[in-house]
């Protein structure tokens, strides 16, 4: 018989990797964003299932955390950076969708094929979520790479973060420092990217990285 | 005396789909045309329509082949067939044994496969258009129809619907991200292949777009009755089997009682309304798409029954 703790956290778990494929699917910014907040509202639930189910009240905070910047905090003001830089209705597929998405497929079969054998004697729950949460990292790189516009290359660093914090919340014993820590310097360097991507934006007037890799610093 | 009450049960799902699947589309009609602030027929308009095509004299293409007459028989022979497979009120079925999945993908697929070359015999190019759409869907969605079958049959080790309605209402399995997988990928091929609306609007005739209406242009009269009830029978068809493999709860099993069977019957009915009424949601509040992102559609399908096929080898109890 399967108990219901264990069908939650894996259901969950698996939302947030289907939103990971959701964000490769997208071609348009905003709605990039919102599948992003979707990907953090699922994460959400994860942390506060799994503090839930396991009795662990420290990561009512990480989803608290999780709940405050990445489903709240950090796509509000990605969307106002997007309307202020007035690229909403960028386009932007480098690789073909139907190419990357194929290549997630890829990721995915890659990263369980890593997890099976190393976590041969572990839970099934480790086992699925570590899979899981590798694919989440995975396809947040694929991301990074198959996208031009820096501002979706943000999206996909993001993404990496929410594979880590998944990892995180399934297995035992992950001391909140470490947690806290994770979430702050995502929160610095989103702050770093956000200046970054004004600075860039000034500099080339495109955020394009196609456009910008051609320049080689002699600019006028 | 089993056999008696399995042939009885049999007899009456095959009536019973038949009777259904107009009120089906009409409800569907409905739910839609008020949705978007307009009053709608009443829901007996397709059984009307039906009618009234049946009565209506058979045009034929001059070039028409014996093909062409023939189809509408084959095709909506084969999808009620189809139809009368899957489980709907109890899975005590005197057919139950050949009620496998694999041969329900076959019936559904030379049904198409006789409607595309209709399409063609006429030697109209909007026919030629339509079949060749038809069959650029078709390419897409039955590999993934086939690996959703795949992972419930891994699942449950039996592709006989019988047997996956039996053990899913027994509570073996719980929550997968296999089954999760399979259900999103299986609605998305469902919403194709029943020509619905990101894919496919069968309610207008613009050239652009249309994929089913083209292949049925030519058809007229009781022919034309044919096809369409056969459509409708298909429409249903995937409501039920989404139904039977995802959530049969309130069917009846072997050896309950005919108070349980009936009580299967209400249920199922309720379940095509909610059905209904989530597909009429759906539609309503999504644009059509370009035939040419149909294949990522689909191709996105494949990729996630693929995936739940995967994720099968790292949970638990398999």
């Amino acid at each position: 018989m399967s108990d219901l703790g264990y069908d939650v956290a894996h259901m969950l778990g698996a939302v947030v990797l289907l939103m990971s494929f959701a964000l490769l699917y997208q071609r348009r910014l905003f709605s990039l964003l919102n599948v992003f907040t979707m990907q953090a509202l699922a994460l959400t639930a994860t942390a506060a299932w799994q503090a839930y189910s396991h009795g662990e009240p420290h990561l009512y905070i990480t989803a608290l955390l999780t709940l405050v910047l990445k489903a709240i905090l950090i796509p509000v003001a990605l969307h106002r950076i997007v309307v202020k830089m007035k690229i909403h209705r960028t386009i932007e597929p480098a690789l073909g969708i139907g190419l990357t998405m194929v290549a997630g497929v890829s990721l995915v079969t890659l990263s369980i094929l890593l997890v099976l054998p190393v976590t041969a004697d572990a839970t099934a729950l480790t086992r699925e979520n570590l899979a899981l949460s590798l694919s989440v990292v995975l396809l947040g790189l694929l991301m990074m790479i198959s996208r031009r516009n820096a501002v979706s290359q943000v999206v996909g660093f993001m993404s990496i973060e929410n594979g880590l914090i998944l990892a995180a919340v399934g297995v035992a014993g992950m001391p909140l420092v470490v947690e806290m820590s994770v979430a702050f310097s995502v929160m610095v360097a989103f702050i770093i990217f956000g200046i970054f991507l004004f600075h860039i934006r000034e500099r080339f007037d495109t955020l394009d990285m196609q456009k910008i890799e051609s320049f080689r610093g002699e600019s006028d | 005396m089993t056999l008696l009450l399995a042939t009885f049960y049999q007899i009456l799902q095959m009536l019973l789909v038949l009777a259904l699947a107009p009120l089906l589309t009409g409800w569907v009609r409905l739910v839609k045309a008020r949705l978007v602030g307009r009053r709608g027929p009443s829901m007996a308009q397709p059984y009307r329509d039906l009618l009234r095509l049946l009565r209506k004299e058979v045009v034929l293409a001059r070039n028409a082949s014996w093909l062409f007459r023939a189809v509408p028989y084959m095709m909506f022979t084969a999808i009620w067939l189809a139809a009368g497979l899957v489980p709907v009120f109890t899975t005590q079925l005197a057919l139950a044994p050949t009620a496998d999945l694999i041969a329900l993908i076959a019936l559904l697929g030379s049904a198409r496969f006789f409607l595309a070359l209709a399409g063609m015999d006429t030697g109209t190019s909007f026919g030629g258009i339509g079949s060749s759409r038809e069959m650029m869907i078709a390419a897409l969605a039955e590999p993934a129809m086939l690996m959703i079958v795949f992972s419930v049959a891994i699942l449950v080790r039996s592709t006989s619907l019988a047997e996956i309605a039996d053990f899913m209402l027994s509570g073996a399995v719980g929550l997968r991200i296999s089954l999760a997988l399979a259900l999103i990928a299986l609605v998305m091929v469902a919403i194709a292949e029943n020509a619905r609306i990101p894919i496919d609007n069968p309610a207008t005739h613009l050239e652009l777009t249309m994929v089913h209406e083209a292949m049925v242009l030519e058809y007229s009269g009781r022919h034309l009755a044919l096809v369409e009830a056969a459509s409708m029978l298909k429409m249903l068809l995937y409501m039920a089997l989404i139904a039977c493999v995802f959530a049969p709860w309130g069917m009846a099993t072997a050896g309950s009682g005919v108070a349980a069977a009936l009580g299967g019957v209400a249920v199922f009915v309720a379940k095509l309304a909610v059905g209904g009424t989530l597909l009429a949601l759906f539609e309503t509040s999504i644009a059509k798409m370009r035939v040419f992102r149909v294949g990522e559609f689909l191709g996105g399908a494949l990729l996630l029954s693929l995936l739940g096929a995967i994720f099968l080898y790292v949970s638990r109890g398999v």
